[in-house]
């Protein structure tokens, strides 16, 4: 059951990774390595019940903060000196 | 009951991986930056709740599913947060939304 949506998660991460390759302005890429990210999240979770090991969810907790932290931080680089 | 539980499980994971593929297929042909936002809001709310759901009902009441929880609800704090200040940079940037009736006036909010 889990396997269905390890591999609905993964063609989704295809598409994303179209959108971050053609993407025409940065913009667009840096929201396709969000949707990566959060994608990367669940099919971290689904990868631990596949395996039958759910202690794959600390590290989605883990990468779920780091997904906002690296997004924010590209964000400021863009507009420097305003708060 | 268990039957009863799996086939639940089943149904909100299908659906969830049905989200899933639909936002992104939003993030890929929606013509803007802005209408691109909503693509992959759609995988960030409905795809990973039903998903979490799903996995939520196959643990039962376990730290499994308090971490679950704790996932679901560090997204829906985070992704709002994320796709809102893209938008704002997107905006200072210069980035005009697609407009077919321009009802702003030649005036779009965050730009002085």
């Amino acid at each position: 059951m889990f396997s269905v949506g390890l591999i609905a998660v993964l063609v989704s991460l295809v598409l994303a990774m179209v959108r971050a390759i053609m993407g025409p302005s940065m913009f667009d890429r840096v929201l396709a390595a969000n949707s990566t990210a959060t994608l990367a999240v669940l099919s971290l979770s689904l990868l631990g019940f596949v395996t039958g090991r759910p202690d794959f969810l600390d590290i989605a907790i883990l990468y779920t903060l780091l997904n906002l932290v690296g997004t924010i931080a590209v964000l400021k680089y863009f507009h420097p000196g305003e708060s | 009951m268990a039957i009863f539980i799996d086939i639940l499980s089943w149904a909100s994971i299908i659906i969830g991986g049905v989200f899933c593929i639909i936002g992104m297929i939003g993030l890929m042909r929606l013509p803007d930056l802005f209408t691109r936002l909503h693509g992959s809001s759609v995988t960030d709310t409905l795809g990973a709740g039903f998903l979490i759901f799903g996995m939520a009902l196959q643990s039962g009441l376990s730290l499994t599913t308090a971490k679950l929880i704790i996932i679901f609800g560090l997204i829906l704090l985070t992704s709002p947060v994320a796709t809102h200040a893209l938008a704002q940079a997107a905006l200072h940037a210069g980035i005009k939304p697609k407009l077919t009736v321009d009802k702003t006036g030649g005036h779009i909010a965050g730009e002085d």
